[in-house]
């Protein structure tokens, strides 16, 4: 049995074909995963190793690598606020303490209601926009603690479930299709290329046979 | 140049390897000589000279080039090397006093050496959970780690299976397994072993010593007959502690879990006494709470009792001897030996042939392959296996039998210089390296092998099956493509093993004989997994056979120069003696290695050399017949086992680690045993037995040592001329192949002075450059000692067997119909052997066989997965779950040997009742529980019929 | 940004940014898009090579590796890979953001030039995993490319074929390091791979002949293949040509990613002229300012008046890196940002090297003590003598105790804050805490 579901199934077997080795796709396969579940399941891992042919632990081994991927369980919103050196000259530092005491939780914790994750991130590249704070990786632009107490407001009353999905989903947009060219056609073209770019070269060496070792 | 000095360096040589063998030590923490570089730890930097001046380098990283410029002495260097061993310690705990690595320490001993006195870290240090287990076997201690990534890398690249993997990120890098399933590996005890600090520690070990308490021997494992280089380390009499020590023709290093921690055994707590409980009885828990045999104990009034060694062997002799007087030498019969050493092998055929006069004798209880058959096929090392161009195999799964061989064989393979062809019953830990892996079916090699060679599916005499061969065709085809690259067989090795313990040796032989023949330029290694099986066998144990590897006929006269006397009649093997006792010889269906045997005159005594036929023998019913019908049988041997009920006369003995010697392996290659221990109680070696035994029946074995035993073995056994001053000169470590003649090269080794802590430390060896190294000078060139005169026979030989075999007619093997499955009875590593069961950390390893069998077949007969089925054979029956396995092939079932079998897993199943039941007729049938029973439950050997080519089963759904 | 076209400096990589449909394959199209690839396909590869060699365009993502350069490197080979680094995660840098969620389609067909170039058999662009947003807009774009006849089977008719794939990150700095970005897109943990094999030019994806290159290079390609290298080499001056996007953050008054031509423009420039960063805030002077990224030691208000260009910042001793720029002004606290910046190397290192993961985690413990008032007056040696442990002899460029440059990159903040306020350190041991508590908001 199959731990994605029937559709994310196929986008699992779409993943793998666009890659020349499997294990490419193990972190795609893990995002499309955490859009299932929220977080990396066991049995998703499992699945996964299965499908890119490592094992288990190596799948989780790689996960644990990367932090937006998470082996527990996370809230549907993963409030991210960058406390990196232009956030932490325009108030980052203050602004995360002001989240922590509104949410309850410490920057690492998720609420005990399950809905808020707090984190604090590294430079999520908007300093012009400094506190940076991003909502499942979505720039949200709350820099100051009202424009934070409002977003936290919104959240809660599901006003932008339109622009932030829960957690786990991040790119909504799916590709149209696998890969067009095969493999062995791109061999057969590029062989075809290098053929005639050595007889351009012929050509040109002949063209100027006095002006002497062209090359 | 290396400090100022010119060094030579071979092609692709890393720095830090050319470096040491030039007598420079650089220190190092992630690099070991048999993995791959990772350039990790950063720990050995040294100045590469560059256009832009000389940079700092890992030289464990870096391969040595022509004219390069190498500083390793110079501030700059010593700077780097301090700056990253105090980073090294800022989060170590100082907790070395209670840490098991503490005393063989490097980050220790590197410290002491040349660490600055007081830390200048004030800062609080990372802190982890107390160890976490890993599995059964390995514990981790995260704040020890330091991030080398030895296990981890071991792990995927020598064992091949990642079970452990770094998780994290930076300094919370940390090895990690998955949290719903263990670090299961074979191989597991080598991450302990290579760890370079106390992070890793093994449960067998844990807190057990300190390793300034500890005293070593270096020796040779013989849990399998690989022949593992170990350094076996006790406190106190008691073993504490195995470590696999580099000697590259072999194990390069490495052990099996099973080999490093069936020590437990040896370390006996209990006498058997009597009344008291047999083997595996439940018993106290704990550390070595392992029942040994360590007083003689004579049968009288129907009990065994306790006895003086001198009783005991007056005992035997009179039986011994009442025996003969009736029966004549051949009423005795003399099976088992491959337990011992090659010394005492050696005295008890001397005893058995030289002296009774029988040559009813036999280490292989139906397990093997015809001894003569082995011996004068050409034999490869494993060395030559692991350079094959194409490598065949046909035996049971490598990893389960021979476990150290099955990584070097996926090393090579993986090397791209080795192909690999599999002909098998099922799928096998090396398939997923192999080029073609071809299914069959238990009663296929020969017809498959024929096909092989180029034989045409006619002419093979594949038998008929309603689904066609199992093999797939392409693979076939693949295969032969293969093996048409190597004309005559040159650079293909065969290993050759017993793949089934539920069919004939003579099917497996007949294959052999085919590939022999077409291939006369291949070589064959023969897997024959027992102890020191192939040592027992070269020392003449086995019907037909004289020390040396010669035959009785050849060797007769040059043995009544050195024997009392030599056996007129070849005698019959371990199958005949326990077939002839239990009166099923004259079944028309005979085992077939026994089909030219002379049908001598009835058995009526039983030596067993710590063999257990009622546990081993594959045809457990017969077994138990068999020893029934025994008129008078003495036990030897060093742990009780099923067969003690028969014995009349039990002589304790010592066993592995107890005793010095020399032991041979599956290439033939002589190695020394180490003692460590003394053996428990009243146990004697095996030789000394012998000799006594010998005494008390009236003769002189003319040794008073084991040394003057392989003296004389170095004189008399053809094969071995010469060993004795061999194994003396040669070298302790890698031992010497047999048959010899001159020296060899002299060899650098890899040593790693972490992974080997103890072997070769830092404390040990004093200051570098004898770190990490040994120069090993090393007899490698075997020859023939054909035609050197004085009357010495000629050694066995193809030739001489093909001349010899022109009566060979081949097993027939009626086809299976459609309703019939046919048994495959496999090994597994950890299997109800006593070694295992006596071993508390490996007990709980032990897995119970369900009966797999392909899901195609499960379908044809309406079985779900995991259902009760009986499974019903000529022999008897099993209530059992079967297991769908798409890895078996169509039309076979497996149920893996000395296992108990599995049972449904539903609780309420019918099948549950059923089996209820279906235990206790079977208990009933065969008379009174007994303890030995209720412990063993029952396994594959209640269904397999040693007197046929192949068990056929029946299924029923319940 | 309106200030560059006044000057007769185009905007190459930036135009259409002030369109909030600049995303879009319409816009781009309007724009001119996908000229360069037709014209590209219609020359020899090598000629194309050859323009961009002629263009001297200096890698985007940090190194500032001539493109051209590394393109004749290729290792020979009938299977060859480009990936395309779109990892961006240097703190502060945030132009590579700006392009993928505006200029799309720019990127794509930058990857399809180079793809031409260099006979690639496949392209990957890698966008980081946080740009949700950028990933849907990267996707979308290569969707609209793919129906556009621009990537896939037989381009425009040319004959040539080839398939990009969009591939996600999942938040992990040291994934933008050529090496680690393709362990990475392997599957695997980002380790930066050891050296030799010194470049993945030799030995790169799947061991492939592979060419590395940012976001921004790619999306230089379209305008020099359509203007000619010579064009794009009479912008900027020396080794530094063209034009160049700068993030500009901190205390600036107008904060965002600015295109200017390079060495033309200084960072005074970039950080006060009113088309630009408008200046600091009332009563505000620069202590000291980042020029290229964290990695890079800091700058005085001394050096405000050096040219942005490559040689120029590397000479005066530091490196014009990933093109961000942040400003410090005279209410921030050195210790705080050296500890700060220091705290993000300590959690983005990748834990091979023992130097890197160890010295990275003591170094942060330290200034946090003495940013937290419990210093001592022998940190201040102590952390210099771990720097140099790390990198030894405190260089610009550093020589390094590991396998890439993020460890020898510690040391740079730490270095360059207690040169320059040796002072301020000493005042937070002797005050046992900041002297500027709370004076680093804005
Ligand atoms: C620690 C580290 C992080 C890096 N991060 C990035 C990055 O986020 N984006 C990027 O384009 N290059 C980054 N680089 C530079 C790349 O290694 C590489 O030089 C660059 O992608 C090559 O592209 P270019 O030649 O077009 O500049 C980083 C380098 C290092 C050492
Ligand atoms: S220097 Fe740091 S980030 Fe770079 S490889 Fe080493 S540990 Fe990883
Ligand atoms: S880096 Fe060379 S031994 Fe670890």
């Amino acid at each position: 049995m199959s731990y994605f579901t029937p559709d994310r199934r196929a986008q699992a077997e779409e993943l793998l074909s666009l890659y020349p080795k499997a294990r490419s796709a193990l972190v795609p396969l893990c995002h499309l995963a955490q859009e299932q579940d929220g977080w990396l399941r066991p049995e998703a891992m499992e699945e996964i190793a299965g499908l890119v042919g490592v094992t288990p632990a190596e799948v989780r081994g790689t996960a644990t690598f990367y932090d937006m991927l998470h082996t527990e369980p996370v809230g549907t919103y993963l409030i991210a606020i960058c406390t990196n050196i232009a956030c932490l000259l325009d108030g980052a530092q203050e602004l995360l303490e002001h989240a922590e005491e509104l949410l309850g939780v410490r920057a690492g914790g998720t609420t005990e209601d399950g809905r808020f994750s707090l984190e604090e991130a590294e430079c999520l590249a908007d300093c012009d926009h400094a506190p940076c704070v991003q909502v499942n990786h979505r720039f949200v632009r709350a820099q100051t603690p009202e424009a934070f107490d409002q977003l936290v407001d919104d959240l809660v009353a599901g006003r932008v479930q339109e622009t932030i999905p829960p957690h786990g989903t991040l790119c909504r947009v799916r590709r149209d299709g696998g890969l067009r060219v095969d493999r062995q056609q791109i061999a057969a073209e590029r062989a075809a290329a290098r053929a005639a770019k050595a007889s351009r070269a012929a050509a040109a060496d002949e063209a100027k046979p006095s002006s002497g070792g062209s090359s | 140049m290396l400090d100022g000095r010119s060094v030579t360096a071979r092609p692709g040589e890393v720095l830090i390897a050319a470096a040491e063998r030039a007598g420079v030590f650089i220190p190092r923490f992630c690099y070991h000589p048999r993995m791959k570089p990772v350039g990790m730890c950063r720990m050995c930097l040294v100045e590469v000279a560059s256009p832009r001046g000389p940079a700092l380098q890992p030289s464990c990283f870096i391969p040595v080039t022509e004219g390069m410029e190498v500083v390793t002495t110079s501030e700059r260097v010593k700077k780097a090397q301090d700056g990253v061993h105090e980073f090294l310690l800022i989060n170590h705990p100082l907790d070395c006093p209670v840490c098991d690595k503490g005393g063989e320490c490097p980050l220790q001993d590197q410290t002491l050496a040349y660490g600055p006195g007081e830390s200048r870290f004030v800062e609080e240090k990372r802190h982890f959970e107390k160890p976490i287990a890993l599995s059964n076997l390995v514990l981790l201690d995260r704040e020890r780690c330091i991030q080398c990534g030895r296990c981890t890398r071991f792990a995927e690249e020598i064992a091949g299976e990642a079970q452990i993997d770094f998780a994290g990120r930076g300094e919370r890098l940390e090895v990690a397994k998955f949290p719903t399933t263990s670090f299961s590996s074979y191989f597991s005890g080598n991450t302990v072993q290579i760890c370079p600090v106390g992070a890793l520690t093994a449960t067998p070990y844990r807190f057990t010593a300190r390793p300034w308490d500890l005293d070593q021997v270096e020796s040779t494992c013989t849990t399998c007959a690989l022949g593992c280089r170990v350094a076996v380390q006790s406190s106190a009499n008691r073993l504490t502690r195995l470590l696999g020590i580099d000697v590259d023709p072999v194990n390069q290093s490495w052990l099996c879990d099973k080999g490093r921690y069936v020590f437990e055994s040896v370390n006996g707590d209990e006498a058997l006494v009597p009344g008291a409980a047999f083997a595996g009885e439940a018993r106290p828990a704990g550390r070595g709470a392992t029942v040994r045999l360590t007083q003689p104990l004579v049968r009288t009034h129907g009990e065994l009792v306790p006895a003086s060694w001198g009783e005991a062997l007056g005992a035997a002799a009179d039986g011994l001897r009442r025996v003969r007087a009736v029966g004549g030498p051949e009423a005795v019969a003399v099976l088992g030996g491959a337990r011992l050493t090659n010394e005492g092998a050696y005295a008890w055929a001397k005893l058995a042939k030289g002296v009774i006069g029988t040559d009813s004798v036999d280490a292989q209880l139906g397990d093997g392959l015809p001894a003569e058959l082995v011996l004068s096929l050409p034999r490869a090392t494993i060395d030559e296996a692991c350079r094959a161009k194409v490598l065949v195999t046909l035996t049971g799964d490598v990893r389960e039998e021979l476990p150290v061989l099955f990584l070097r064989v996926r090393q090579a393979v993986l090397s791209g210089a080795t192909r690999l062809v599999e002909l098998t019953y099922q799928t096998t830990s090396l398939t997923p390296y192999a080029a073609a892996s071809l299914l069959m079916r238990s009663g296929d090699a020969p017809g498959l092998a024929r096909l092989l060679v180029g034989g045409s599916a006619i002419a093979s005499g594949a038998p008929f099956h309603p689904d066609g061969p199992p093999w797939s065709p392409a693979q076939l085809a693949t295969a032969r493509d293969l093996l048409a690259e190597t004309p005559e067989g040159a650079g293909v090795v065969v290993l050759v093993g017993r793949p089934s313990l539920a069919e004939d040796a003579s099917l497996v032989a007949e294959a052999v004989e085919v590939l022999a023949n077409a291939w006369p330029a291949a070589r064959f290694l023969p897997t024959l997994r027992r102890g020191n099986v192939h040592g027992a066998l070269d020392m003449g144990f086995a019907p037909g056979l004289l020390p040396g590897r010669v035959s009785l006929e050849e060797g007769r006269a040059w043995f009544r120069r050195f024997w009392p006397t030599v056996p007129e009649r070849t005698g019959r093997s371990g199958a005949a003696v326990l077939a002839s006792l239990a009166g099923d010889l004259e079944d028309p269906d005979g085992a077939s290695d026994q089909r030219e045997a002379p049908k001598g005159p009835p058995i009526g005594a039983l030596v067993l050399l710590g063999a257990d036929p009622v546990g081993d023998f594959p045809d457990r019913q017969l077994a138990e017949r068999a020893l029934a019908a025994a008129e008078f049988v003495v036990v030897v041997g060093g742990h009780p086992s099923a067969s003690l009920h028969h014995a009349d006369v039990v002589l304790p003995a010592a066993v592995a680690h107890e005793r010095p010697g020399t032991t041979t392996n599956v290439e033939g290659r002589v190695s020394r045993l180490g003692q460590k221990l003394v053996a428990p109680g009243l146990a004697w070696p095996d030789w000394m037995i012998a000799a006594e035994l010998a005494a008390s029946l009236g003769a002189d074995l003319g040794f008073t040592s084991a040394s003057a035993v392989l003296e004389e073995i170095g004189r008399v056994a053809p094969s071995y001329r010469g060993i004795d001053a061999a194994i003396e000169e040669g070298t302790h470590r890698d031992g010497v192949i047999v048959p010899l003649v001159g020296r060899g090269v002299e060899r650098f080794e890899p040593i790693d002075p972490i992974a080997t802590p103890g072997v070769e430390s830092v404390e040990r060896q004093g200051a570098p450059p004898r770190v990490g190294s040994a120069r090993i000078g090393a007899w490698v060139v075997p020859v023939s000692v054909e035609g050197s005169g004085e009357g010495v026979p000629r050694l066995l030989s193809w030739p001489s067997y093909v001349a010899k075999r022109t009566s060979t007619r081949p097993t027939h093997v009626s086809p299976p119909d459609a309703y019939t499955l046919r048994l495959v009875s496999g090994r597994r590593l950890y299997d109800r052997g006593s070694a295992v069961l006596g071993s508390p950390s490996l007990v709980p390893l032990v897995p119970k066989a369900p009966a797999r069998i392909n899901p195609h077949d499960l379908d044809r007969f309406g079985i779900d997965d995991g259902d009760a089925v009986r499974v019903r054979s000529s022999r008897g029956s099993l209530v059992m779950r079967a297991e769908a396995d798409p890895n078996v092939a169509r039309g076979t079932v497996v149920i893996d040997f000395n296992l108990t079998v599995a049972v449904p897993d539903h609780r309420d199943a019918p099948g549950r009742e059923a089996l209820r039941r279906e235990t206790t007729a079977e208990k009933d049938r065969r008379g009174t529980e007994r303890p030995e029973d209720a412990q063993r439950e029952l396994g594959a050997s209640v269904l397999i019929d040693a007197m046929a080519p192949v068990t056929d089963i029946r299924l029923e759904s319940l | 940004m309106d200030a560059s076209e006044a000057s007769g400096v185009p905007r190459i990589v930036t135009a259409g940014f002030d369109d909030p449909e600049s995303y879009t394959i319409e816009r781009y199209l309007a724009r001119g898009g996908y000229q360069g690839l037709r014209k590209a396909l219609g020359m020899d590869p090598e000629a194309v090579v050859a323009e961009v060699d002629r263009a001297s365009l200096l890698g985007r993502g940090g190194a500032g590796f001539p493109a051209g350069r590394k393109w004749s490197m290729l290792r020979p080979d009938p299977v060859t890979y480009l990936v395309v680094n779109g990892d961006e995660s240097e703190p502060a840098t945030f132009k590579d953001h700006a392009l993928i969620e505006r200029n799309p389609h720019q990127i794509i067909e930058g990857t399809l030039i180079a793809s031409y170039a260099v006979q690639a058999s496949q392209a990957f662009i890698y966008v980081r995993g946080e740009f949700a947003l950028g990933l849907e807009r990267m996707q979308t774009a290569l969707n609209e490319a793919y129906a556009y006849g621009a990537v896939g089977r037989d381009i425009f008719g040319s004959g040539f074929s080839i398939d990009i794939v969009v591939h996600p990150g999942a938040g992990a700095y040291i994934c933008g390091e050529e090496t680690a970005l393709l362990e990475s897109l392997e599957g695997k943990r980002g380790f930066p791979r050891i050296k030799p094999p010194y470049f993945p030019a030799a030995i790169g994806l799947y061991g492939q002949p592979t060419v590395v290159n940012n976001v921004e290079t790619m999306a230089n390609l379209p305008w020099i293949v359509l203007h000619g290298g010579a064009a794009f080499a009479s912008l900027g001056a020396g080794r530094s040509t063209g034009t160049r996007m700068f993030a500009l953050s901190g205390h600036v008054r107008r904060p965002g990613v600015y295109e200017v031509e390079m060495v033309k423009t200084t960072f005074r420039d970039l950080i006060f002229s009113e088309q630009l960063g408008q200046g600091l805030r009332e009563g505000r002077t620069v202590k000291a300012f980042v020029p290229g990224g964290v990695s890079a030691p800091w700058f005085g208000p001394e050096q405000l008046d050096l040219p942005l260009g490559q040689d120029e910042v590397g000479a005066a001793g530091s490196m014009l890196g990933s093109g961000s720029v942040v400003v410090m002004d005279s209410s921030t606290c050195a210790v705080r940002a050296a500890w700060r910046i220091t705290k993000f190397f300590f959690r983005e290192s990748c834990g091979q090297c023992t130097p890197c993961r160890e010295g990275s985690g003591w170094l942060e413990r330290i200034l946090y003590r003495i940013e937290h008032g419990r210093g001592r007056e022998e940190d201040l040696e102590q952390l210099l003598d771990i720097c140099d442990n790390i990198a030894p002899g405190l260089t610009w460029p550093p020589q390094m105790t590991t396998i890439c440059v993020l460890g020898p990159s510690i040391p740079s903040s730490i270095h360059s804050a207690i040169s320059m306020f040796r002072d301020e350190f000493l005042l937070h041991v002797k005050e046992g805490a900041c002297p500027m508590s709370g004076g680093s908001h804005g």
